[in-house]
């Protein structure tokens, strides 16, 4: 059977994607980030999964206004990186894995959550950036990629409470699926930012790290905490962060298991207009350490 | 009863609900058609009959003219779309970030390296009466 060995969280900072394509990672501005990611590089080449579930917002790419899916599943077998206005970031075809896909979607929406089916989207910086930050720059990556789309730029956006139940959904999906695969969810986003208004540029750096120990400790108070919120103290962009709450339901011990394992904590301020997050838990049921 | 909306009361800042959605759908519609290379190629060419294709309000059209974020924003834009008018004159997020604030670009930058903008003092509007 499949199973969910870890979840790995992440900013998605355009910035980091075009520092890394540009070769310019070990400049004096960027040199700290990189070496801070360099942990988690080095966890995820001895733990590269045969699936990602990578949980990521479009930012008016794939998705105009004419459709808004609150929460979208990926079904292909590949998705191109998309044109955002400056051209395509130069990064591998992501592969998709269209049986799972196709089994959490029946799972899932058995389930009561109402996911919209897609096919032929492009994938944007939110979904390649990560994939940067953890493979580096290597031909193909390494692993199958089934992208989940979030809304959480039209406001009404899903709350945390909803995230994180869709959470516990996929983590039952993914168990029950015959093959033997070995499955990461990832989710992405944040940390605090904003991007707009005569406020732009805000960053809570005490915010963030109460949210950062909140995803260790305590995903079920974090996803108690209302929009308004994130949006006051994480600024207008940072709302990116429930999605955060999608990949932590996915762990055992919000479906009874034990707590997952801190394998790879950073936290880094700027990379462009953001603070920079990321979080490493193995699974204490399923991980290869375990 | 109308939709309520708590967020209302953070300065400088617009969330993009449904009604600003609204407003700005076709400005939206014509910064996302910027994700195209052969769009991007036209509206260089002639920005005007590129705006004319699409049913904006003047308003709407004057704000992408003069490159002001802040008012595209005001009309309905959202920035995840009209950052692509950015794009397209080859600006990163640092340089159409900063355009809507009291910052010019290095200025911008170096906040953010220096640990970004504080919440304190920015929380509530009242905190900005008499700015």
């Amino acid at each position: 059977m499949a199973h969910v060995s870890a979840s790995v969280y992440s900013s998605h900072v355009p910035a980091i994607g075009v520092a890394i394509d540009q070769g310019r990672t070990e400049e004096p501005y960027y040199a700290p980030l990189f070496a801070g990611y360099q942990p988690a590089r080095d966890w995820i080449a001895k733990n590269t999964p045969d699936v990602v579930v990578l949980v990521f917002n479009d930012h008016a790419n794939a998705f105009g206004l004419e459709m808004i899916p609150t929460f979208a599943l990926g079904m292909s077998a590949a998705y191109e990186p998309a044109d955002e206005g400056w051209g395509a970031r130069p990064v591998p075809t992501v592969k998709g894995h269209p049986a799972l896909s196709a089994h959490i979607a029946h799972s899932v929406i058995r389930d009561d959550f109402d996911l919209t089916l897609v096919n032929d989207v492009p994938v944007d910086h939110g979904c390649t950036v990560p994939l940067s930050i953890m493979f580096g720059q290597p031909e193909q990556w390494p692993c199958a990629v089934i992208p989940l789309f979030v809304n959480v730029v039209q406001y009404p956006v899903p709350s945390g409470k909803r995230c994180l139940e869709l959470g516990k959904s996929i983590r039952r999906a993914v168990e029950s699926f015959d093959e033997d695969l070995d499955v990461q969810i990832w989710g992405t986003g944040g940390m605090s930012h904003q991007l707009q208004g005569e406020r732009a540029g805000l960053i809570n750096q005490p915010w963030d790290n109460a949210f950062l120990d909140r995803m260790i400790d305590d995903p079920e108070g974090q996803a108690a905490v209302d929009h308004v919120e994130y949006v006051r103290e994480a600024g207008s962009e940072g709302i990116e962060l429930v999605m955060w709450l999608v990949a932590r339901g996915a762990m055992a011990d919000l479906a009874g298991g034990p707590a997952p394992a801190e394998v790879h904590r950073l936290y880094h301020v700027p990379a462009s207009n953001t603070a920079v997050g990321q979080l490493v838990l193995e699974d204490a049921a399923h991980s290869r350490n375990a | 009863m109308g939709i309520e909306k708590p967020y209302l009361d953070i300065p400088g800042t617009t969330v993009f609900d449904t009604d600003q959605a609204a407003a700005g759908y076709h400005l939206n519609g014509f910064a996302k058609s910027l994700t195209k290379a052969e769009n991007r190629e036209r509206f260089k060419v002639d920005e005007d009959a590129y705006l004319d294709e699409w049913p904006m309000t003047e308003a709407q059209k004057q704000a992408v003219r003069d490159r002001d974020f802040n008012a595209m924003i005001a009309l309905g834009g959202n920035i995840y779309y009209v950052s692509k008018v950015g794009a397209t004159d080859g600006q990163n997020y640092v340089e159409i970030v900063s355009s809507m604030t009291e910052n010019d670009a290095e200025t911008h930058k170096q906040m953010m390296i220096d640990g970004g903008r504080s919440p304190e003092g920015n929380r509530y509007l009242h905190e900005w009466e008499g700015r």
